[in-house]
């Protein structure tokens, strides 16, 4: 049937989530509608034969649902997450069957270990040609069941409604991460009488388990004695949209309060408590502070190895107090102590009931201590090196000086690092990184999913050489839609993180890791793409301006020191408290290389 | 301490969740020694049990992985020692050496095996119980001649009374969680 009347039906496509409004709809239509009913304004997919009647669909919704186009499948579910992260909204992603689906993997991987929100829809062959290795025709239920927190077939055009229902409820609910559904093409085709009821709960499944008093009241009495209290935080606060809850109990408790990678802009970078970032290229406080404090207060993060570092070595004189969402992530890694369960939403304000008001002056003046040590030893030399090449830290420094509120997105490697380390926040989703995973190619697509969730902000993508190739195709997407992306590539002509392991840990062999690059300048004017090169450093703050300034999206290549290095770090098998501040490594021991 | 610990995990019926069940554990590495699935006592929710060999602390983490599983409703598990567990095994012998030699009947007599089905070409003899009783009588069933022999996992039941009945709202089962994994915290959660 034909469903141009229903463009303009209200019935259908705001008012139909709890009325029972029955249409004689196409599978592929009800698939159109209830996005719509789930609020979903943009999509970002690619089609093909499985998915076909889909995008039929789509054709008539096209002013209420907008289709990006991108170029791989893989910018699709990255630019999802982009979208997701900036917007805190599901991000969608649309692919055909066999090639298309398995296109998706990465970013669905990515997005189930950073907790992003997404529903993916693949198309799928015939429901009778299942198993009969027809054309394009993939388990991808079994490929991206490790990596989904659910998925599910669709075989019958009647199932849509509900499933998809379920979808958005179990990849926003609790913690969240990507769902995918495989629709087949009769179940496109077919008729159904369509529908939509939200889904607000299921049987088998509690996403926010009840905070249980008898703990908090457990860890406010820690709280509350601890004499040297660290409140560790991570991407919880930024999911659980608990940003001021945290501010209110982090200020009532006055611990000094540090960040993983993903809770970055959780905390404007500027608060006179933030004492930097946790982990193997963190701040040299945060993680040598971890082993003298007594008491850890470990918010919506889940102690990922390169937070922990060494295990046998982390944190052991002090007590622990988890707050999470998951279950399955208390006693995961670190025993902890006190284990609140719940949204921190909810749990923080519960906890500020029962905690005393504090300050931890000659505590925090310990960070300010090491602070300095770092800042002499590592930060003074990074933002204002002697040499005559530019440092990538200076160009993070010079964005902040001349826009401090753009959302940052990056890629991964040392460019991440570095941005991650310098880059200042001012609100919260101003970085959108890959963290679990550490997925090359990602910033581009991120970016530009980025953008299109969040048009009013300014959209930086920070993004080295290497990982520009992986998914450079995406200019096609800012060019088509004349998106004011702006991209700065920090190229040092190395796949740099990877070569920086070589000089420290693999006597300098440097296998396959320098890269003969293309004219990046070149290949933004072919897609008509503004653009510039900056090698020396009188030109880059004037560069950044006008790249901010520019109307549309520009890219910007900054020739940067080759064999430059990320330094603090700690070496793998090293402590918390182990963290090298400069390139002298000899007690590298033999057993890290099992790390 | 590693030992056998069985799992009792209970789900819902979709296709698939089978998949993810035994990819937690063949994600740390771990074989499966035994598994069946059944529905349970109550109507449309399926109980899988699971047998591995791991520490504690390992099948603590793993129950919540399990649980973590959206289609999951709970997943408990118990030390070999807690639970009552009980196999099925087969025999086929060829009917000829079965009426040719008195002996079978008195292996069969002395093992508490039965006849399960007999006709002129074949008997197939059952025997329920523990994985040493069925393998000691297909080792004295060898001497006549086994011509084929299937044997099932161990099916269990725990012994305390603490799994009360599955609720139609399972959920609370992933409301409470305890913080440390201790020894003797088995079965998680009690009402």
């Amino acid at each position: 049937m034909k469903s141009t009347s229903m463009t303009s039906d209200p019935n259908i496509v705001n008012d139909s989530i709890n009325e029972k409004v029955l249409k004689t709809v196409t599978g592929s239509e009800s698939v159109i509608l209830s996005l719509l009913a789930e609020g979903v304004t943009q999509v970002f997919g690619y089609p093909g034969g499985a998915i076909m009647p889909t995008y039929d669909a789509l054709m008539d919704f096209e002013d209420q649902l907008k289709h990006i186009l991108v170029r791989h499948e893989q910018g699709a579910v990255h630019a999802a997450q982009g979208y997701a992260r900036a917007s805190g909204k599901v991000g969608v992603c649309i692919a055909t069957s066999g090639p298309g689906a398995t296109n998706l993997i990465t970013g669905i991987a990515d997005a189930y270990l950073d907790s992003t929100p997404l529903v993916c829809i693949t198309g799928q062959v015939f429901a009778h040609l299942l198993g009969t290795d027809a054309f394009q025709e993939i388990d991808i239920l079994d490929i991206s069941m490790p990596v989904t927190k659910w998925n599910y077939k669709v075989t019958k055009a009647s199932e849509i409604p509900a499933i998809l229902a379920k979808a958005f409820y179990i990849a926003r609910s609790g913690r969240p991460g990507p769902v995918l559904i495989d629709i087949t093409k009769n179940a496109q085709i077919d008729n159904l009488d369509f529908n939509y009821q939200v889904c607000r709960q299921l049987s088998s499944y509690e996403p926010n388990p009840r905070p249980n008093q008898l703990a908090l009241i457990q860890a406010a009495s820690l709280i509350n004695a601890a004499q040297k209290p660290l409140i560790i935080f991570g991407q919880g606060v930024i999911l659980g949209e608990a940003e001021q809850e945290f501010l209110a109990f982090a200020e009532r408790c006055g611990a000094p309060l540090a960040s993983t990678v993903l809770g970055l802009s959780a905390l404007p970078t500027d608060h006179p408590q933030y004492v930097g970032m946790l982990g193997m290229h963190g701040n040299y406080a945060p993680n040598t502070l971890t082993n003298e404090c007594d008491l850890l207060i470990a918010i919506g993060m889940r102690f990922d190895d390169r937070v922990t570092s060494n295990l046998a070595h982390y944190a052991k004189q002090a007590q622990v107090i988890h707050f999470d969402i998951d279950p399955s992530e208390i006693n995961k890694n670190v025993t902890v102590d006190v284990a609140v369960l719940g949204d921190v939403k909810q749990t923080l304000p519960e906890l500020i009931k029962h905690i005393k008001c504090n300050q931890h002056q000659s505590w925090l003046q310990q960070f300010q201590q090491l602070s300095a040590i770092e800042k002499n030893k590592i930060t003074d030399k990074d933002l204002h090196p002697k040499t005559d090449d530019i440092n990538m830290a200076e160009v993070v420094e010079c964005l902040n000086q001349q826009h401090d509120d753009a959302i940052i997105v990056t890629d991964v490697g040392q460019h991440q690092m570095v941005t991650c380390r310098y880059a200042k926040f001012k609100q919260s989703r101003s970085l959108i990184t890959s963290g679990g995973l550490g997925t090359m190619g990602f910033c581009l697509p991120a970016a530009i999913g980025a953008k299109f969730a969040r048009p009013d902000r300014a959209v930086v993508g920070i993004v080295g050489d290497g990982g520009i190739q992986m998914t450079v195709q995406e200019l096609g997407v800012i060019m088509q839609h004349q998106l004011p992306v702006k991209i700065i590539i920090l190229n040092n002509q190395y796949l740099g993180m990877v070569r920086q392991w070589q000089e420290l840990y693999f006597n300098k062999r440097y296998a396959s890791t320098e890269m003969s690059n293309p004219d990046f300048g070149l290949i933004a004017d072919g897609y008509g793409i503004s653009n510039a090169q900056v090698n020396t450093r009188d030109q880059l703050t004037q560069a950044i301006h006008t790249m901010m300034n520019h109307p549309g999206a520009y890219v910007l290549e900054v020739l940067v020191a080759q064999q430059d290095n990320v330094f603090p770090i700690i070496s793998p098998g090293a402590s918390v408290s182990d963290m090298c501040l400069e390139s002298n490594l000899t007690d590298y021991k033999e057993e890290s290389q099992n790390d | 301490m590693i030992k056998n610990y069985t799992f009792a995990i209970y789900s819902n019926d979709q296709a698939g969740i089978l998949n993810r069940i035994t990819a937690v554990f063949s994600r740390v590495d771990l074989n499966i020694d035994a598994l069946s699935v059944c529905e349970s006592e109550q109507t449309g929710i399926f109980r899988h049990s699971v047998q591995v060999c791991c520490d504690h602390q390992t099948a603590y983490r793993l129950s919540k992985q399990l649980e973590r599983q959206i289609e999951v409703i709970k997943a408990e598990f118990q030390p070999e020692d807690d639970m009552i567990q009980q196999e099925v095994a087969l025999y086929k012998i060829a009917s000829k050496s079965m009426l040719e030699q008195t002996l079978t009947e008195q292996i069969m007599h002395r093992h508490h095996a039965r006849v399960l089905s007999m006709n002129s070409e074949y008997t197939v003899i059952e025997k329920t119980g523990n994985r040493a009783e069925s393998q000691a009588l297909l080792e004295e069933l060898s001497t006549i001649g086994v011509l084929e022999f299937a044997r099932s996992g161990p099916v269990s039941i725990s012994k305390p009374m603490t799994i009360e009945s599955i609720q139609a709202d399972m959920s609370i089962f992933k409301q409470h969680a305890t913080c440390e994994p201790d020894e003797g915290l088995a079965v998680e959660y009690t009402f």
